[in-house]
């Protein structure tokens, strides 16, 4: 039996997929992957549907062994220094541990999520379709709960297909919104300091809501509300005039006013957004909303066309010396001569 | 015939949801027909609609705007909602036991000292309620219910419990509600019950849905031990009596 082996993890790691849906009308939220466009890229590199589950890390370190048979694997998301054997690993590349084998992960530098894929996925028992943990629901598997050191997934043995790696598209700029369901709770004064203000996420924020810091928005009408239901990206702003974001483990309704909504394509990287770096919000028609995320779509559907093999810059000796016999003309500054392949 | 309704209001959500409000107080009739929209849309099978969410005085749609248009799903949304209240006929009633006060309604008796009631007086009136279900939403399986005596109505606590115990039926300002899960809560705590309205590996998952109605009877602190027992192995425990 080929296991990875959590030999060494923070707290609020754990186990999450494109999200459980169908079942908010009891209750029960979708959770699921804070960031699924880089969920999806790790899932890419590896062979795997883009919403498998996958090992969500947050910003602390882990380690993680392979036992049993070599195991392949694929990091995304927020960059960290990783390596297997003193040999590293960048962000957005697949890599295979030989038996006994460990890759390490340090923090997180530049975002707060990475995700690890194992080639082949995690084998577990779905509830509504999804393995994603919802910690306060008891729920997910094969272990549902945030992971620890010591926990065990049963996997794939490595096809032993080469290191891969996946470019993607760094955007940047505004969080962009669509302003309501409640924004006539707030005056168009509020509305544009909502708008035009510098905000940070604070250092208590967690996968329920992410609490933003900056100039108090006041209400025009008090901050209850009778509880209406939330979706992810909502902007509530309770009592204290300080709005949450409601992220992926959001409870299902609410009863303070949403000022606004972020967008689906832009949800990810608010997810990414570390605790004091700043960010500004910036309103979108709803037209402009659903072309990008439209445009978010065909991204994600294309990732799997983005990978492509890792060219390494070591000298290949044996094509060198094939190539070099008496005779030929070999340009040194020819590549496809030193490596003996086409590079990318 | 004109509508005897007021149309509802269309509030977006981002990109992929639209809020169906039709009040924006607790309101009976609201409620009901956020409810007759909620079946109406189930009935309609519109693609593009993922999921839907009732609360007491709005419906939240889920939809995939690759598939339905905003402004097309709002003009389907509005007829929908015209005209309808949800049907009493095909209600679900369900009887829920419930061990009032002690250790399992350690709120009770300063709900009754508040109120000016002895604690069997406040029993007695909320035993004697018919409850529906408005809402489920905050945890799984979290049931709002509308329709508390308004002697029983008093402010939430000052101070939320940040953990309470599984299975307590409260009350908190005009509401009555039954939590399932252990989790904060600032209502009173009145009792708990035995039913689980959400247990993994049973059938049905959820017990409660929106728009069923609910009501209590008494049971003593060894029928409830009895019937957690019995709700580990999987009973409902809450007995239906319609339909």
């Amino acid at each position: 039996m080929t296991t990875l082996v959590v030999s060494s993890i923070g707290p609020a790691s754990s186990v999450q997929d494109g999200g459980r849906f169908g079942a908010q009308r009891y209750g029960l939220t979708p959770s699921g992957a804070m960031d699924k466009l880089s969920l999806a890229a790790a899932n890419s590199l590896v062979g795997n549907e883009l919403m498998a589950a996958a090992i969500e890390i947050g910003p602390f370190g882990a380690t993680f062994t392979a036992k049993g048979g070599a195991v392949r694997l694929a990091l995304a998301g927020a960059p960290r220094p990783a390596d297997v054997a003193k040999r590293a690993v960048e962000i957005n590349t697949s890599v295979t541990l030989a038996d006994g084998e460990m890759l390490t992960l340090g923090f997180a530098r530049g975002g707060s999520f990475s995700y690890l894929a194992i080639e082949g996925g995690i084998a577990g028992e779905p509830m509504f379709d999804s393995l994603s943990v919802n910690a306060r629901a008891g729920l997910g598997s094969p272990y549902p709960r945030p992971l620890q050191a010591g926990d065990v997934f049963d996997v794939q043995p490595a096809s032993g297909a080469p290191d891969m790696r996946i470019d993607l598209p760094k955007p940047s700029g505004a969080i962009r919104v669509v302003m309501g369901p409640q924004d006539d709770e707030f005056s168009d004064e509020m509305k544009a300091l909502f708008l035009g203000s510098d905000w940070t996420i604070s250092a208590t924020s967690d996968r329920m809501g992410y609490r933003l810091e900056g100039p108090p928005l006041r209400h025009l009408h008090g901050h209850n509300i009778v509880s209406d239901g939330t979706v992810d990206g909502s902007i509530q702003v309770p009592g204290n005039g300080a709005p949450i974001v409601l992220m992926s483990d959001r409870g299902t309704s609410g009863g303070y006013p949403k000022i606004a909504t972020v967008i689906t394509a832009d949800f990810g990287r608010l997810a990414q957004t570390q605790a004091g770096t700043p960010f500004r919000f910036k309103a979108v028609t709803m037209a402009e909303a659903q072309a990008e995320l439209r445009r978010y779509k065909d991204l994600l559907r294309g990732l799997p066309g983005r990978v492509s093999e890792i060219v390494t810059n070591e000298f290949d000796i044996d094509a060198l010396f094939t190539a070099n016999v008496a005779g030929h003309a070999v340009s040194a500054t020819d590549v496809t001569t030193w490596l003996g392949v086409t590079p990318d | 015939m004109a509508d005897p309704f007021p149309s509802p209001r269309l509030l977006p959500s981002g990109d992929s949801a639209v809020t169906v409000e039709f009040s924006r107080t607790i309101d009976e009739t609201a409620n009901r027909r956020v409810l007759a929209l909620d079946h109406a849309l189930a009935a309609a099978a519109i693609d593009g609609i993922t999921e839907t969410v009732p609360t007491y005085r709005s419906l939240l749609v889920h939809y995939d705007p690759c598939v339905i248009d905003h402004d097309a799903l709002g003009t389907r949304l509005l007829a929908l909602s015209a005209g309808t209240l949800a049907p009493d006929s095909e209600v679900r009633r369900w009887r829920v036991p419930v061990c009032y006060g002690g250790e399992h309604g350690i709120d009770l008796e300063d709900v009754a000292k508040a109120l000016a009631l002895t604690p069997d007086e406040v029993v007695a009136r909320h035993v004697a309620g018919t409850y529906r279900v408005a809402m489920i939403g905050f945890t799984p399986g979290w049931s709002y219910l509308s329709g508390l005596d308004p002697t029983l109505q008093m402010s939430r606590r000052h101070n939320p419990r940040l953990l309470t115990p599984p299975g307590i039926v409260a009350i908190g300002g005009i509401q009555t509600g039954i939590q399932c899960l252990a989790g904060p809560c600032g209502w009173h705590l009145l009792g708990r019950t035995a039913m689980r309205t959400f247990q993994l590996h049973r059938a049905p998952t959820f017990l409660l849905e929106p728009g069923d109605e609910v009501s209590f009877t008494a049971v003593d602190v060894k029928t409830f031990a009895e019937q957690e027992r019995a709700a580990e192995g999987g009973e409902l425990i809450a007995e239906r009596i319609a339909p």
